[in-house]
């Protein structure tokens, strides 16, 4: 391997985006001809990175050398200048425009302007490298995979001799991927330099030379494919297991309080988000459910919620006083809340889906109860007091219960929405990514909620995506990949290797070939 | 019959003229993202710098070049617009405020400086009433010496000054460059999705400020052509009326294409006066008349919006700020 030349190497790249941290010395080389795979959870900093060696952002501190030469990327103009590609997850493509006018987009060769002309120079590169696209389509008539092969033909036109691809196959199907596949092969045997980033350790097993692993914005190492196995690799992918010391009961006398069966959905384009997902949620546990995320924990929540249209299968709420059973799919939130069910939901979008920015504390407090007036003008009381409330016991920080919401920190705005959805004393409470963004005392704070509620009886699901978190805190964790359930394990007993295992096999032959 | 017809015409052509210039401005402007909806007050702008420059020239006692008569108000004009303009990008581009919010303020600020310059301007000559620069307006008016000869066909196409001609011009030449040219093509990607064009190395800011500040600056020629040519040099309060919203619902009637506009002004200002010529009319239906031009734009509008052709929509990001360091 080394005696390959290198193509590019960073050296303690750092970034940070306010307080978060996206990468912390991060040490990485590529070399020409070779494919490099980049593995990491999400939020790992893989994106942040390469988006650093392709000039979307600039990092704060570090040394970036390509070809030898240290170099400063500012835009991406001056990342092509050194023959730098990168192919985003989300297509950086004009919809009404056609694939030629896209792949031509930006360029200046100092010639005419003449499509006839850079077409036929495209077709060149089509032929070359066995693309099938017709330039003169419309992006926004363009099949998913069509649309990432004009990508590709477009860093190719520009010369590029780096490509940069981010999570190239989350779109696209089995065969797909192994036509993307055999592309990426000639492009190597033709010296040039592909890094993929990809959560898909089969996928790194199949096409890479070499394989570095990133976790939490930390460079964690490089091996060669060959000497890799997946256990090893999802090792250093999730790390060392840190005890939190969360304090966990034990369920008390658990019971069925909702189970799903059989739920399917699929979206526009036809790609199936749930696959026949069934389990149960008990009363007094808390379920964790882990995952890369989209793969189907907000569509799963959203149709408990009412929110999310299904094609088949049942949601059957128990009904613990009147012991009736209510399917809940193709309820709206309303019809679920006038049978009597109380659902609590926090949601991953505080903002967009939980909180109105804009408004105050009592406001939002409000726009959970606003079918309880019932004369014209707002009733503020009783919202005020609440309001106040949340505010003392949850600690959170505010100049006044009228402040906008919008204008307090991630972690005060969270307890808000938290304190708001516990306050309607619900039977299942579900939070989707419910500390993400917090630091470490109001992460706390809200898992002690949790553990609250669970021992006040609720059913709680927690959609999470630290696994230390995950088994300190759920009971039960399941494991959902493509849409489908990987498994489900008792938290007490299960690792983090088996679990990260789990996240990343999928299961059942989809997209496994 | 014939000749009433070609007089319509030719009011028609008169009438479409600054919804022409106005709407070719928008358009370029559009293209690059921005929704300037302070077109109106700009085309007002358009107007009164014109007529200041204008009368600072005619009545500075200066022997008076015919050339000049009409450069110096033309520049006076274009320099108003662009002026205005940059405010709209400098609070819209670079302190990414509300689109619409920004230009409706520009559009109730350029119709008060219009109206307020006029008013004193005519205060200042001692006369009252309207200010007249004749020998402005008359250089503007000049027409080919031949089209008096030409009977029917000279009197409805040769008899305009040269700002009706360069209108139709301009739309063409906008029309070539936005489909045409790879400048033109890179300012629809900046329109259509920023982050894109950003990512191909465009630079998204400088072409919103030229595209906006050039759409401008042909917008205010519609102003000029009222206050000069259409009126004969000189202002009077409200006299451009609202034309500058008519120019607005233009743009999308001709669905963003500046050589469709060009027909289409001709129908607007058909439209527009069409009312003059239905005998028997009160005064109150004769307004319902001239909503006509607005009633059109709705229709395409919802034929448009029936159809979904992803060609006839606006530009996706119409409207929208871009900041690029978003996560």
């Amino acid at each position: 391997m080394s005696n390959k030349p290198i193509a590019i190497e960073l050296k303690k790249i750092t970034k940070t985006f306010g307080k978060v941290v996206a990468n912390k010395d991060v040490d990485l080389t590529v070399y020409e001809g070779e494919i490099l795979s980049i593995l990491g959870e999400n939020g790992s900093g893989k994106t942040t990175l390469m988006n650093m060696i392709s000039g979307i952002y600039y990092p704060d501190s570090g040394q970036i050398f390509v070809k030898g030469r240290e170099v400063s990327i500012q835009s991406p103009n001056d990342a092509f200048a050194l023959k730098i590609g990168m192919i985003h997850q989300h297509f950086k493509l004009v919809d009404i425009f056609t694939a030629a006018e896209n792949i031509a987009l930006g360029i200046n060769d100092g010639k005419k302007f003449d499509l006839k002309r850079i077409s036929a120079d495209i077709e060149k590169i089509n032929t070359k490298y066995g693309f099938n696209i017709d330039l003169n389509k419309k992006i926004y008539e363009m099949s998913v995979s069509e649309k990432q092969t004009v990508e590709i033909v477009k860093v190719l036109y520009r010369g590029a001799d780096i490509l940069i691809l981010d999570e190239p196959t989350a779109v696209l199907t089995p065969q797909e991927t192994q036509r993307l596949f055999g592309i990426l092969r000639k492009m190597k045997e033709d010296g040039k330099s592909v890094v993929i980033i990809t959560h898909k350790l089969h996928e790194v097993m199949s096409i890479s030379d070499r394989v570095s692993v990133l976790r939490k914005g930390e460079y964690v190492g490089t091996i060669p494919t060959s000497e890799a196995d997946e256990s090893t690799l999802t090792s250093m992918m999730v790390g060392k297991k840190i005890s939190l010391d969360i304090e966990r009961s034990e369920p008390v006398n658990p019971v069925d309080r909702l189970v799903v069966e059989n739920i399917n959905c699929t979206n526009r384009e036809g790609v199936k988000l749930l696959d026949n997902v069934s389990f149960t949620v008990r009363s007094g546990e808390i379920l964790g459910i882990a995952g890369i995320s989209g793969s189907g924990q907000r569509e799963l929540l959203e149709a408990i919620a009412g929110l999310q249209k299904l094609d088949s299968g049942k949601i059957i709420y128990h009904n613990v006083q009147t012991g009736k059973e209510d399917n809940l799919r193709d309820k709206t939130p309303v019809q679920i809340r006038e049978l009597g069910i109380r659902l609590s939901f926090v949601p991953e979008d505080r903002l967009g889906m939980g909180l109105v920015g804009n408004m105050d504390i009592v406001d939002n407090m409000m726009l959970r109860s606003y079918k309880k007036g019932k004369s014209v003008f707002l009733q503020k009381k009783e919202p005020k007091s609440l309001a106040e409330k949340i505010i003392k016991d949850l600690e959170v920080v505010t100049p006044s219960s009228s402040t906008p919401v919008r204008r307090l920190s991630g972690g005060n705005v969270q307890k808000v929405l938290v304190g708001r959805e516990i306050a309607a004393s619900p039977t299942v409470l579900m939070a989707a990514y419910p500390v993400r963004g917090l630091d470490i005392n109001s992460s706390y704070l809200i898992y002690n909620l949790l553990n609250e509620q669970k021992e006040k009886g609720v059913a709680v699901v927690f959609v999470g995506e630290d696994l230390d978190v995950l088994i300190d805190l759920c009971d039960r964790i399941m494991v959902i990949g493509g849409g489908k359930i990987n498994g489900v394990v008792d938290a007490r007993t299960t690792t983090k290797e088996e679990i990260g295992l789990m996240m990343v096999k999928a299961k059942g032959g989809n997209a496994d070939e | 019959m014939i000749t009433t017809i070609a007089l319509f015409l030719k009011q028609a052509i008169i009438q479409g003229i600054p919804l022409l210039y106005g709407s070719t401005g928008e358009i370029i402007t559009e293209k690059s993202g921005n929704l300037n909806l302070g077109i109106p007050g700009i085309m007002y702008i358009g107007g009164i710098s014109g007529i200041i420059g204008g009368y600072l020239y005619e009545f500075s006692g200066a022997e008076l070049n015919p050339v000049l008569l009409v450069l110096i108000p033309l520049l006076s004009s274009i320099i108003g617009s662009v002026a205005m303009s940059l405010i709209y990008c400098v609070l819209t581009v670079t302190l990414k405020a509300n689109q619409n919010v920004t230009g409706l303020a520009l559009t109730t600020f350029g119709v008060g400086v219009g109206n307020f310059f006029g008013g004193s301007l005519s205060s200042i000559l001692g006369e009252g009433g309207t200010i007249s620069l004749i020998e402005t307006g008359k250089a503007y008016k000049q027409t080919l010496p031949f089209a008096q000869d030409l009977g029917l066909f000279g009197e409805v196409f040769l008899s305009f000054g040269f700002l009706a001609y360069a209108s139709i011009i301009i739309a063409i030449l906008a029309s070539i460059f936005l489909n045409k040219t790879r400048k033109g093509m890179n300012l629809r990607a900046v329109g259509e999705n920023p982050a894109t064009a950003d990512a191909a190395g465009i630079n998204v800011t400088a072409n919103k400020y030229i595209a906006t500040c050039v759409g401008g600056a042909i917008a205010g020629l519609g102003g000029l052509y009222f206050v000069m040519d259409y009126v004969g040099g000189a202002w009077t309060n409200n006299g451009f009326g609202d034309r500058g919203w008519l120019a607005i619902a233009l743009v999308i009637f001709a669905l963003w294409r500046p050589h469709t506009s060009i027909l289409g002004s001709i129908l607007f200002g058909g439209l527009y006066i069409v009312y003059l010529y239905i005998p028997g009319l009160s005064r109150s239906s004769q307004e319902i008349f001239k909503m006509l031009p607005y009633v059109v734009t709705i229709l395409v509008l919802i034929i448009t919006s029936v159809r979904k052709k992803r060609e006839h929509q606006p530009p996706q990001s119409l409207g929208l700020s871009y900041f690029r360091e978003e996560r």
